[in-house]
């Protein structure tokens, strides 16, 4: 089990006062009090773990977001930031004594700039409502998280969310201009704009992906790109994972930048088919989706191309989707795959990241791993990348079964650390991998990167007890309360 | 006093030495950068060069791993025999800050040194998977790694890119590196009004074309390099029927601007390196701005003082020369361009006047708190670089 800290009562003590102080700083029933509405706001994605918040402010305007930082930091309160709660890490997990701060009411699309291929969005609307904008004419926004009906930009922008289609178009960082952040102390700044590089430190790449730990980001100025003519995929099937493996590699060398390059293996074909009737082969241990894009043209001659490059890994299904018809089809499968596992156990999607060479051996250990612990895994993951999604399935109403995923779940992601990967490719550490941070980094670096928080937020407020373990956040904070 | 250390243990051991004598230490690869940023008074330096190897490259992976002095020169001929490149197209400068040696790697990225196509492929700060370094109490640090995806704690490497070695001395870097296309074409329009140009690449940009990269020449500039009047150039690259048909289109589109042309020159080496402003003794500007923004601000500068501009990124990056005089004329062009938005670094000027002139743009007041904050953090004696982005 994943402990919290233990929470202030001096604070809790406060509540009303402070209910009633943020009430005058948002209409009242923007203050969320009672027990039954802190309800929904005690978990996120990790909803192994819920603790509803004292309190729940929902603001409209980023001057409203300063007065409540500045409330808050004279009182001492924590807060949690929040987009849409989806977060698969426990990023927005509250603590008792915490208000958290909801980005719900903060949708709306600031200005669109199709000359400069900007957009300035609030940062609580959606990430696909951020391409609902602008695909009317022709536009998107790149990074895609699976999530994306649902997530919100700030959500987005605090774990530095990725997607399928970042394999060509990269992640959030790579696609975020500018912010407006409201600081710990209620000062709003402005970091980047509506141009390509800031001046001076890159704060903008410290923000991003600093999990709600640095500040509050209430504004975005994002990257829109021009929609491709089309895209279209393709469905290779092998023997083994490790061939499929290479196979991934060698499209990745040959230069043919497909826009998502997916990897299923058996476990996740076989109830992804049973789910979805997407027509996948049930004789292969492994299976590749690539999608490439561009003109009808360009889109056949990139997946001639790709099928040579494959060929001599001797694939036993070759499907190349023809129209879009088919190309629903080869996608339905894969989208239906967390679903589909979703109707038979209760699971947790991991997130670690691998060098490709390694794929093979990863995949091999975590069906030895998952055996020993006597648990289904299946693997879905962006495999251009690298980034593994195993899915541990496991009985949430049966804690042995519930620890012994959260173990395999551990030991899964030392085995991405030991081959040179990493706990975490997209979703962020938030507390599920907190306290796995020494696997991947020694003291002294992980020292390093709070000093970056105390610069920002001195008193440790912001978004408590991510990313960093226990046995070194609480220590530090006691000593810097004590100075 | 120079140290060329070929260990990371020997880096660590020179800033442990300098925080023991309290003093000032310069950080150096072959020096072929040290125009950029403010000039520095140093009792000792540390040179990179002798770190010079290859830690692992993996063109599967599109992953390379160099330590932070190897040369740029052998950089690029390992990727050629896999006929693979850098994503971000680094300048090299020594052409415009009149230096010699060959560039390395750890000083790229200390600059930041992004090129003509980082406007498709992101910046030298995109390109970074990871960095090993040494901080300014002598500790030999990780951060990132060398996986294509890592959101693992904060995202110090790509911080260390552009902090021209005030927070760290970088040892290692981690890369995504990419593969050389099958053909690369440029076109062009002759004759366009910067206005017009720039709205012209955007009609470009905005097409799904991936133009790898998007330069205005005005007359003057343009004539640098051979052409006989105004060029607005694209860069297209692909397979051959791809990289065709992709013309053919921007053809199409851009019918409404004037004739677009393939062109058997290749100008992006020189558009990179600013060639058109080496060899002279103007201050030189580079100038980070919203596109459509930057015809205004160079037609405005050019009713207040002599200046010559021409464009990369679409118009996003703007490169600026002018006469050196007592302040390169910091104060006209940081005015006018706050009434736009966005950045200028004085990249080419005397000691004197890099010394007396911010050469990176002045910070507000909260901003200027952070750095200095994460200065003190990274750096609590002060001797890595002093002075070098700041008074």
């Amino acid at each position: 089990m994943i402990e919290m800290p233990v929470p202030d009562q001096r604070i809790i003590a406060k509540r009303a006062s402070i209910a009633d102080r943020l009430r005058k700083i948002v209409p009242a029933e923007q203050v969320i009090h009672t027990s039954e509405e802190l309800k929904a706001y005690e978990c996120d994605g990790l909803n192994a773990y819920r603790q509803p918040p004292m309190l729940v402010v929902l603001p409209d305007t980023t001057a409203q977001v300063a007065d409540i930082m500045k409330l808050c930091q004279s009182e001492g309160v924590p807060i949690v930031p929040r987009g849409s709660g989806t977060s698969l890490a426990g990023g927005s997990l509250p603590t008792a004594d915490a208000v958290v701060l909801g980005l719900s009411r903060m949708k709306d699309v600031l200005e669109i700039d199709y000359e400069n291929r900007t957009i300035r969005v609030q940062t609580g609307i959606t990430n696909l409502a951020v391409t609902g904008a602008v695909q009317p004419d022709g536009f998107f926004y790149a990074p895609d998280p699976s999530s994306q009906l649902a997530c919100a930009i700030g959500g987005n922008i605090a774990m530095n969310s990725g997607g399928a289609h970042c394999l060509k178009y990269g992640v959030t960082t790579n696609n975020l201009l500018g912010v407006t952040m409201v600081m710990a102390d209620g000062e709003v700044v402005e970091f980047g704009g509506a141009y390509l590089d800031a001046g001076g430190y890159d704060f903008l790449s410290l923000i991003c992906g600093s999990e709600g730990q640095l500040g509050i980001c209430t504004e975005a100025t994002l990257k829109i790109l021009p929609a491709a003519e089309g895209a279209r995929p393709m469905l290779f099937g092998f023997d083994t994972n490790e061939v499929a493996g290479e196979a991934v590699a060698a499209i990745i060398r040959a230069g043919l930048s497909p826009v998502a390059l997916e990897f299923m293996d058996k476990p996740a074909i076989t109830v992804s088919e049973n789910f979805a009737k997407a027509g996948y082969p049930l004789d292969v241990e492994a299976l590749l989706i690539v999608e490439v894009e561009g003109s009808e043209a360009e889109i056949d001659e990139q997946l001639t191309r790709i099928e040579a490059v494959v060929a001599p890994y001797k694939p036993s299904t070759v499907k190349r989707s023809g129209n879009d018809i088919e190309s629903a089809k080869i996608w339905a499968g894969r989208k239906a795959a967390f679903g589909a596992i979703g109707q038979l156990a209760d699971y947790i999607c991991l997130d670690g990241c691998v060098p490709l060479s390694q794929l093979p051996d990863v995949l091999k250990q975590t069906a030895e791993l998952a055996k020993k612990y006597d648990l289904k895994v299946a693997n879905v993951f962006h495999a251009g990348d690298g980034n593994l999604h195993p899915l541990i399935m496991y009985e949430a109403n049966d804690p042995d079964s519930s620890r012994k995923a959260e173990e395999l779940g551990a030991d899964l992601l030392r085995l991405c650390v030991e081959k040179d990967g990493c706990l975490t490719g997209e979703h962020g550490v938030g507390i599920e991998k907190r306290e796995l941070m020494l696997t991947q980094f020694n003291e002294r670096e992980l020292r390093q990167q709070m000093a970056i928080k105390d610069v920002f937020d001195p008193a440790w407020t912001l978004n408590p007890a991510k990313v960093f373990p226990l046995s070194l956040s609480e220590p530090h904070i006691d000593d810097r309360r004590a100075a | 006093m120079m140290d060329t250390p070929d260990t990371e243990e020997g880096v660590a051991q020179a800033v442990q030495d300098a925080v023991i004598d309290s003093t000032p230490l310069e950080i150096r690869g072959a020096g072929t950068r040290l125009g950029l940023g403010r000039p520095l008074q140093a009792a000792r330096t540390i040179s990179l060069k002798a770190l010079d190897g290859v830690t692992l490259y993996e063109p599967g992976e599109l992953t390379l791993v160099a330590q932070a002095g190897m040369t740029l020169k052998a950089l690029d001929d390992l990727l050629e025999g896999e006929n693979q490149q850098l994503t971000f197209e680094p300048p090299d400068h020594r052409a415009l800050l009149g230096t010699s040696g060959e560039p390395t790697l750890g000083g790229a990225i200390a600059v930041a040194a992004s090129g003509p196509r980082r406007l498709r492929m992101g910046a030298a700060r995109d390109a970074i998977l990871g960095l090993r370094y040494v901080n300014g109490e002598g500790d030999i640090l990780r951060a990132g790694g060398r996986v294509m995806k890592n959101v693992t704690g904060y995202d110090v490497p790509k911080l260390m890119c552009g902090a021209y070695g005030t927070l760290g001395v970088i040892t290692e870097i981690g890369l995504k590196v990419m593969p050389k296309s099958e053909i690369v074409k440029t076109v062009a329009i002759a004759g366009l009004s910067d206005g017009k140009a720039i709205s012209a690449l955007a009609a470009a940009l905005a097409m799904p074309c991936d133009v790898s990269a998007a330069a205005h020449l005005p007359d003057t500039v343009s004539r640098e390099l051979g052409f006989s009047e105004a060029a607005t150039l694209l860069r297209v690259e692909g397979f051959e029927t791809q990289a065709a048909y992709r013309i053919e289109r921007l053809i199409e589109a851009l019918a409404a601007f004037g004739a677009v042309v393939e062109i058997h020159s290749d100008p992006w080496v020189a558009i990179r390196d600013v060639m058109m402003f080496a060899g002279d003794d103007r201050a030189v500007w580079r100038i980070s701005m919203k596109a459509t923004d930057a015809p205004l601000l160079v037609a405005s500068l050019r009713e207040q003082i002599d200046v010559e501009a021409f464009y990369d990124w679409g118009g996003g990056l703007v490169w600026l020369a002018c006469e050196e005089g007592r302040d390169a004329s910091a104060v006209a062009i940081r005015k006018t361009l706050a009434g736009f938005g966005g950045h200028a670094t004085l990249m080419r000027a005397s000691d004197a006047v890099r010394a007396a002139v911010p050469v990176f743009e002045p910070e507000i007041a909260p901003i200027a708190t952070l750095s200095a904050g994460l200065k003190s953090r990274f750096d609590p004696a002060g001797i890595l670089n002093p002075g070098r982005m700041r008074a």
